[in-house]
């Protein structure tokens, strides 16, 4: 029976949540398909990843190493996986829902003929075929989607599904394979690489997220909000708006056309909740707002609101977790 | 420098979607509207005609009444538009759609760069600017927050990408495929603009134009399968407002509750 494969996407030798959180996805569906759980790891050398991907429940872990595969590119790496895919013939290839997850997994599809199922946050097998749950319109809607063909192509939506606990005494067997590859491939050249995100929590990966909008009032605003993040190993968002003011860059955007969050926790700071900021909120657990409007929509979505001046409750919440011993930073 | 921004017509982003017991999506009289992602593929493309000369053509694949978003395009800036029409078309999924794109974009002849937005506000799947790439065998260049030069002679293009842990920096061979990140402010439409909009004839590109066969396209030739569209299941929330004598109090009465929700 072909296998579940699963792209061991990592970046300057780190695999993020998200791939282990996909490979759990891929055991349950391989168990639940009779198979195994194969892993394709790509890059420039490989240090224990191999090692990391049995325990966390890969039967095989194929491993193809090049200098010049070192980092990332979308031709090679698909040329690598679209090669490898036809020799084995997976059921389904399974990646996080990430840039580079879904860039691969539209390409992926285009080379192998099928399609894929984006950003999946509910999977299930009937009748031998994986059925996906996937938002549309913004997470407005669901859709039941499955592929005809095969293989299907997944990507999985991060911190949809628990990361499982590494069990060091699985076993399992790691190919090396050596793929010949076209030059034409490599005619994209990685100059330069900004990274933007050092010593800070990823949007995308975190439990917690205290996010800021007009009601911050200034870049400096922000400072009580990244006090209370520290405090609580919780990543920085906000809304457009301040974006578009300036206050605060790109990266920290969330909502419709910035970053898709689903922390555990949301705290909502001086933002009104516009319908485009709370399209990147699906899948939040539990939002608190704090607001001095009372009638501001983000009390519509929130479990807790305080409605009050930010730089009085943000600075006492940050007190009060140190205080109880909470806080992490 | 030709530029073709292939975009979506898509309902507004605050319409409230629905959907019916036979499956059938709609947004009430919710405008519809340009794509927001592709607004930026639009304008950073007008920009790039500013800087370099050539021309800006619109593309979508939609019912005539997508006409109006290849309108409003025009009207912004670009120079010609064309309509991708067939009843064949009809549910094409991703992979489909790009090999559609991509008979379009042949058809125009010289193209140095497809540029588009990184996903659509109704599809959410990103997988048309990857797709497109591999069927026009052109660099992809996905997820881009800023071009930061084009070299016209030498044929290159250097853009910076967003990527989870910051900028990847790359250069690329011209043409390639574009797609845009939230990396400019889209102008309106001009006046000029707009009376251009409104006297132009859009012509329409059905399946045989693109010398593709029925079989080769729409909802025969998709590997996608959507049994079922339906609406999430509805989160009551009923929000609990924290009362208390001062900060201090709010605080303390906020942590406790955070802490029983096992959020903390």
């Amino acid at each position: 029976m072909s296998h579940i494969w699963v792209w061991l996407e990592q970046f300057q030798g780190k695999i993020p949540s998200i791939v282990w959180e996909t490979m759990g996805v891929a055991r349950r569906l391989a168990d639940a398909l009779g198979t195994g759980v194969t892993a394709v790891w790509i890059g420039g050398a490989i240090t224990d990843q191999a090692e990391e991907a049995i325990a966390m429940g890969a039967d095989v872990v194929q491993v193809v190493e090049h200098p010049a595969l070192a980092d990332f590119r979308f031709e090679p790496y698909l040329a690598v996986l679209t090669r490898l895919a036809k020799e084995g013939a997976p059921q389904a290839i399974l990646m996080g829902s990430t840039a580079r997850g879904r860039e691969l997994a539209g390409g992926l599809a285009a080379e192998l003929g099928t399609a894929t199922l984006v950003d999946a946050i509910e999977l299930s097998v009937e009748n031998g075929r994986i059925i996906a749950i996937r938002p549309i319109y913004e997470g407005k809607l669901f859709a039941r989607t499955y592929v005809e063909r095969s293989p299907a192509i997944l990507t999985i939506r991060g911190r949809a599904f628990p990361k499982p606990d590494p069990d060091p005494a699985r076993k399992g067997e790691i190919r090396r394979v050596s793929v010949d590859l076209d030059p034409s491939v490599f005619s994209t050249e990685v100059l330069e690489w900004i990274q933007e995100a050092e010593g800070e929590i990823s949007l995308n990966e975190a439990r917690i997220v205290v996010g800021g909008g007009r009601g911050v009032g200034s870049p400096e605003g922000f400072e009580p909000l990244r006090e209370l993040a520290r405090a609580l190993g919780a990543a920085l968002g906000a809304t457009r708006a301040v974006v578009d003011a300036g206050w605060i860059p790109y990266k920290y955007q969330v909502g419709q056309t910035g970053k898709t969050i689903s922390p555990d926790l949301y705290i909502a700071c001086g933002i009104s909740g516009a319908i485009q900021h709370l399209s990147g909120l699906r899948g939040v657990k539990v939002i608190v707002a704090i607001n001095k409007d009372p009638e501001a929509p983000i009390f519509k979505v929130a479990r807790y609101g305080v409605v009050d001046d930010l730089f009085k409750i943000v600075p006492a919440l940050t007190a009060e977790l140190r205080r109880r011993g909470l806080a992490k930073g | 420098m030709h530029i073709v921004v292939p975009i979506k017509q898509t309902p507004d982003t605050t319409a409230t979607i629905t959907v019916d017991a036979s499956g059938r999506i709609s947004w009430g009289d919710a405008p519809l509207i340009v794509n927001p992602w592709d607004e930026f593929a639009i304008e950073e493309s007008l920009r790039l005609k500013e800087k370099f000369g050539g021309k800006v053509t619109v593309l979508t694949m939609g019912p005539e009444s997508a006409k109006e978003a290849l309108k409003q395009a025009v009207a912004m800036g670009c120079d010609e538009a064309i309509l991708l029409h067939d009843p064949a078309f009809e549910g094409s999924d991703a992979v489909v759609t790009a090999a559609i794109l991509a008979a379009a974009i042949r058809k125009l002849g010289t193209v140095d760069l497809v540029f588009m937005g990184k996903e659509s506000v109704d599809g959410n799947s990103a997988q048309v600017p990857p797709a497109l790439a591999r069927r026009l065998g052109w660099p992809l260049l996905a997820y881009v927050g800023k071009i930061r030069e084009i070299d016209p002679a030498g044929r290159t293009i250097v853009v910076e990408r967003i990527l989870e842990e910051g900028r990847q920096v790359v250069r690329a061979p011209l043409p390639a495929v574009l797609s845009a990140m939230q990396m400019n402010e889209p102008r309106y439409p001009s006046f000029m603009g707009i009376r251009k909009a409104a006297r132009m004839q859009i012509p329409i590109w059905t399946a045989a134009d693109l010398g593709l066969a029925p079989e080769q396209v729409g909802a025969a030739a998709s590997a996608a399968r959507w049994p079922a569209v339906f609406a999430p299941p509805k989160q009551e929330v009923q929000c609990e407002f924290i009362q208390g004598e001062s900060p201090e109090e709010i605080a303390r009465a906020l942590v406790d509750r955070l802490l029983a929700e096992k959020v903390l």
